[in-house]
């Protein structure tokens, strides 16, 4: 099972919890069992959080392989000026 | 599927050279188009009717005087765009919510700010436009208002949205509030942090907004057809994101819009949205014509985003070795007239050059009666990082330890976990602050009234989705089609540079373009400095990509097999070793035969880029204090920067002085004046003081390579970083040259004047 | 409104324009004559990047009605280069990379070339001073002073 964690930022959207193990196979999977848990997370979820997956972030990228013992966190996405 | 490329260490040849950048002579002679310098036969130009009031709801709008003027051809207001549903709705990686861009570009219900668009006009010239606007009847219903930040907050303060409840706080609350949205990071346990703390620092700070202040106003012109295509050229630094904002808002197919980026005349963030496009489009589809729309520059001020003005408090506590033990910081930031300011991403990069185990940062963002703001430059960063770097220097001056000593002693490095997330990758943040030390200008002296502050800044930078395409000309010539948009007029050199190193040909065989939206697919607009970073990586995998189409096809003229084909130094060549001889060929010579041997050779590139690497800068400036007039002058000034690889040193350096000087205005001068009628007071550049040249020294620039090990070429972005140390480093600089803690920006003259003549008085 | 027809010299050529009475110089330039060189960064004057020559004068062309150009010997940027010779100011711009964006460069370039006709011996104050009226958001000034004083220096000689 990956460990999924979540920036601290997104607790009020899923009762507090941050930190639980899933069992998925890429992003799209992860953001749809998640969605599915916290449904007040959901708009956030395809719209604003990129992935750190084992240390490398990836922001839209659904596709994105996560392996049985990779370490995930999601954290809000990034944009610039 | 997103797209690493991981970084090679390998000699060069023209990546880290300078040469000469292929648009530069089209500008320096004036043949450069700019937004406002195209044309078409037949034009009408068209005006915006603006709101004079802070707040206020129409109750009416009769624009029959104005459409009955003779040379008026097309008017429109809120009926003439769709309404648009409270819901986010994707554009390439941004999600917005539409039912706020058609009101910032057309007011519906109410006017949210001096300056609010309510209606346009498009006339045969500018001066019967004017007269239109004129008569144009608006009844409105004025309502109190509210600019001031924290004036907002307050519960009974004046309501800009009946709708808008704050999210992010459990539970929902049972009233409508300006705070759209707060949040919070939180780690580790603050109390215990703060317990162990043998010092404790806590101030406030306050910011006012500050324009981007590009010199380019904005600028379009739109031609519809019978068809219901059509045309937009205009100044901005996304013509994706342009295309799918205008096609939302008018509903129509994004395909049938083509739009053509014009050179840019500026963006740093404030080119990032729709304002007169639509307007443009919809004027054009009505009228029958082409029509054209330039801002003035007063409209510039009125009505695009500004970056928010903020209220900020800060509180850390450290050992007396100076060793961090905790830190929070509440960010209360104005999003302007609606709801989207930047204070996410200032709360992640507030802390992030400390490695700290107890951190809590809280941001909110406010509505306010002021125009919406807008993206500039490290957005949120610069003002979180003034705090934060304000008290960081309190506290090592009341320790008596070296500013940089104490930064060294609790300095983010590789492994550091972040607050906001994840751990941080290989960075320069330590270098930076090392090779400042050693710099001559930190152990240079100093006079009276003279003083020196240092200030750090970090930034996640981006990569997102980019195309390009690279075509072999018939010649041995290539052109190289980008769709990332060149707004420095760098980066289109920097990555024919990185195909010409890729293909070990000369820079001057590779011609770099934009492409207009109809030649390539979707690119993310040019910010989060991704240009070099996200467009190299496509034109290194569309030239690796030729590259083996050219191994390929030589295989197949010289009758050998693939894997005796080599490609060096711009020739294909036998590979050597025991595999078949064959005569090499030149880049010229397979062109030349491409057409009859299968067709033309081509590589593209359609990613999104992942692995951008952060940036971490130091910054030293000497300021000078006239006690008399309350005038700081910049002295000295040195930026230390990583940037991963300088693709084009000279670019570079651009990068870090433009960055360093847009915060030393914002530090010194820069700020909106507003009356107690909510109405903008300085909407031009004589009272919006921007730095001239006379203001500064030369800035001295110091690049440290930490490669990004996710780029080919260990590319970090670099523009965004050195506008964020600015603020704090003048602050500091300020405080050791007379002793006061200034909290308020910007420190114009009549502020620090005041300032130190309170300080007198409660010393006498 | 009858418009207004004027004749005056630009850039070495003789041109005439109509005009209405409230447009400025600058307008004139670049709606009626097409010369899109000279830019509109604010129209008050504060930004110089409308800077042309009247008459050897160094003026902002939106603080002149273009009926005050009637008889009048202009340059504009589009005058600069000499056929395909490029000012050594242009190239130096170009070499040190004294350009970013471009919006602010024709005005700055023609600020320059005033400033070295009447010193060709500048100090880098001088030069800080004398282009004050010229705002550039893009590169901090730096790349500009430098390319502005490497220009004099080869226009000298040296």
């Amino acid at each position: 099972m990956a460990r999924i964690a979540l920036a601290s930022n997104l607790a009020p959207y899923t009762d507090g919890v941050l930190e639980l193990e899933l069992e998925v196979a890429n992003v799209r999977q992860l953001f749809q069992a998640l969605g599915e848990r916290y449904p007040e997370l959901r708009v956030h979820l395809e719209a604003g959080l990129a992935v750190a997956i084992d240390g490398e972030i990836y922001q839209d990228a659904l596709l994105q392989p996560i392996a049985h013992d990779s370490e995930v966190i999601l954290i809000t996405k990034i944009a610039g000026g | 599927m997103s797209t690493m490329l991981k970084y090679q260490e390998r000699e060069l040849k023209i990546v880290g050279t300078r040469p000469l950048r292929p648009d530069g002579v089209d500008k320096v002679t004036g043949r450069a188009r700019f937004g406002a310098d195209y044309n078409l036969p037949g034009q009408l130009i068209g005006k915006v009717l603006r709101s004079p009031h802070a707040h206020a709801r129409i109750k009416s709008i009769d624009t029959s005087a104005a459409q009955a003027l003779p040379g008026v051809k097309a008017v429109v207001t809120r009926d003439d765009f769709a309404e648009m549903p409270d819901e986010y709705a994707a554009v390439g990686e941004l999600m917005i919510n539409f039912r706020d861009v058609t009101r910032n570009m057309m007011a519906r219900e109410k006017v949210l700010y001096d300056g609010h668009p309510l209606a346009a006009v498009a006339a045969v010239s500018e001066a019967v436009a004017r007269e239109a606007l004129a008569l144009i009847k608006v009844e409105y219903e004025v309502l109190p208002h509210v600019i001031d930040v924290v004036e907002a907050m307050q519960p009974g303060a004046p309501l800009l949205h009946e709708n808008q409840y704050t999210a992010g706080v459990k539970p929902k609350p049972d009233r409508p509030s300006n705070v759209a949205k707060r949040l919070e990071y939180a780690r580790g346990d603050l109390a215990a942090g703060f317990n162990e703390a043998d010092l404790i620092v806590e101030r406030e700070f306050n910011t006012k907004p500050v324009h981007q202040g590009y010199i380019e106003p904005q600028a379009c012109l739109a031609s519809c057809s019978e068809d219901g295509q059509a045309e937009l050229w205009t100044s901005t630094q996304g013509h994706f994101i342009v295309r799918a904002q205008c096609a939302k808002v008018l509903q129509m197919d994004v395909s049938k819009i083509r739009v053509t980026p014009t050179e840019i005349g500026g963006g740093f963030g404030g080119k990032n949205n729709i304002y007169s496009e639509a307007l443009a489009i919809a004027l054009s589809r009505k009228s029958h014509r082409p029509v054209k729309m330039v801002m003035t520059r007063e409209e510039v001020f009125r009505a695009t985003g500004p970056t928010s003005g903020a209220n900020v408090k800060v509180r850390i506590g450290c050992t007396r070795d100076g060793k961090i033990t905790a830190a929070e910081a509440e960010l209360n930031f104005q999003a302007g007239a609606f709801p989207g300011s930047s204070v996410n991403q200032a709360s992640m990069c507030a802390f992030t050059r400390y490695d700290l185990a107890n951190v809590r940062v809280v941001g909110n963002d406010v509505t306010v009666n002021r125009p919406k703001v807008a993206a500039y430059r490290a957005p949120g960063a610069p003002i979180a990082v003034f705090g934060v770097e304000s008290v960081i220097d309190e506290m090592a001056k009341k320790l008596g330890i070296d500013p940089i000593e104490f930064r060294l002693k609790n300095a983010a490095r590789e492994g550091t976990q972040t607050y906001y997330g994840p751990k941080l990758g290989p960075i320069g943040y330590i270098q930076t602050l090392e090779q400042a030390r050693a710099h001559p200008h930190y152990s240079a002296p100093l006079g009276p009234n003279q003083g020196r502050g240092i200030a750090t800044g970090f930034w996640f930078n981006i990569g997102n989705e980019t195309t390009c395409s690279l075509n072999l000309q018939e010649d041995g010539t290539l052109t190289l089609m980008l769709g990332t948009i060149d707004v420095a007029g760098g980066s289109r050199a920097s990555m024919a540079m990185m195909v010409a190193e890729e293909l070990g040909i000369e820079f001057e065989s590779v011609r770099p373009f934009v492409g207009d939206t109809s030649t390539l697919g979707f690119n993310f607009l040019t910010a989060g400095s991704r240009g070099t970073f996200a467009s190299g990586m496509a034109c290194v995998i569309a030239s690796r990509q030729v590259i083996e189409k050219l191994r390929q096809r030589v295989a197949k003229i010289r009758e050998v097999p693939l894997e005796a084909v080599a490609w060096k130094d711009g020739h294909a060549r036998p590979a050597g070793g025991n595999v078949a001889q064959f005569a090499p060929m030149s880049l010229a010579e397979i062109a030349k035969m491409a057409g009859k041997t299968g067709g033309t050779i081509a590589g593209h590139a359609e990613i999104n880029a992942q692995g951008a690497g952060p940036g971490f800068g130091t910054h030293i400036v000497d300021v000078e204090v006239d006690k008399q007039t309350g005038s700081v002058k910049i002295l000295r000034y040195t930026v230390v920067q990583d940037v991963g690889k300088a693709i084009h040193p000279a670019y570079v350096e651009g990068q870090l002085q433009g960055g360093a000087v847009q915060g030393i205005g914002w530090a010194l001068n820069e700020e909106y004046v507003y009356g107690d009628d909510g109405v903008l007071q300085n909407p031009g550049f004589l009272d919006y003081r921007v730095p001239v040249a006379s203001d500064l020294p030369f800035i001295d620039t110091v690049i440290v390579e930490v490669p990004n090990p996710n780029h080919p070429y260990g590319v970090r972005g670099c523009g965004e970083v050195p506008i964020i140390p600015p603020l704090a480093a003048i602050a500091n600089a300020i405080e050791n040259a007379i002793g006061l803690r200034l909290c308020q920006l910007p420190f114009s003259p009549p502020r620090v004047l005041k300032a130190i003549d309170d300080a007198a008085a409660a010393k006498g | 409104m009858a418009r207004h027809h004027v004749s005056a010299t630009v850039n070495g050529d003789g041109v005439e324009f109509l005009c209405e009475t409230g447009q400025t110089l600058l307008e004139a330039l670049r709606d009626e004559l097409r010369l899109t060189g000279t830019k509109e960064g604010c129209g008050t004057g504060d930004c110089g990047a409308c800077s042309v020559m009247v008459d050897g004068r160094l003026v902002c062309s939106c603080l002149m009605l273009a009926v005050e150009a009637e008889g009048k010997s202009i340059q504009t940027i589009e005058g600069m280069a000499v056929g395909e010779t490029l000012h050594p100011l242009q190239r130096k711009f170009i070499e040190h990379a004294a350009l970013q964006c471009g919006i602010c460069t024709p005005g700055i370039l023609i600020a320059a070339r005033s400033l070295l006709a009447r010193n060709p011996n500048p100090t880098e104050s001088e030069v800080r001073y004398w282009l004050a009226g010229n705002l550039c958001r893009c590169t901090g000034y730096h790349k500009i002073v430098e390319a502005v004083l490497d220009a004099a220096r080869e226009m000298r000689g040296g």
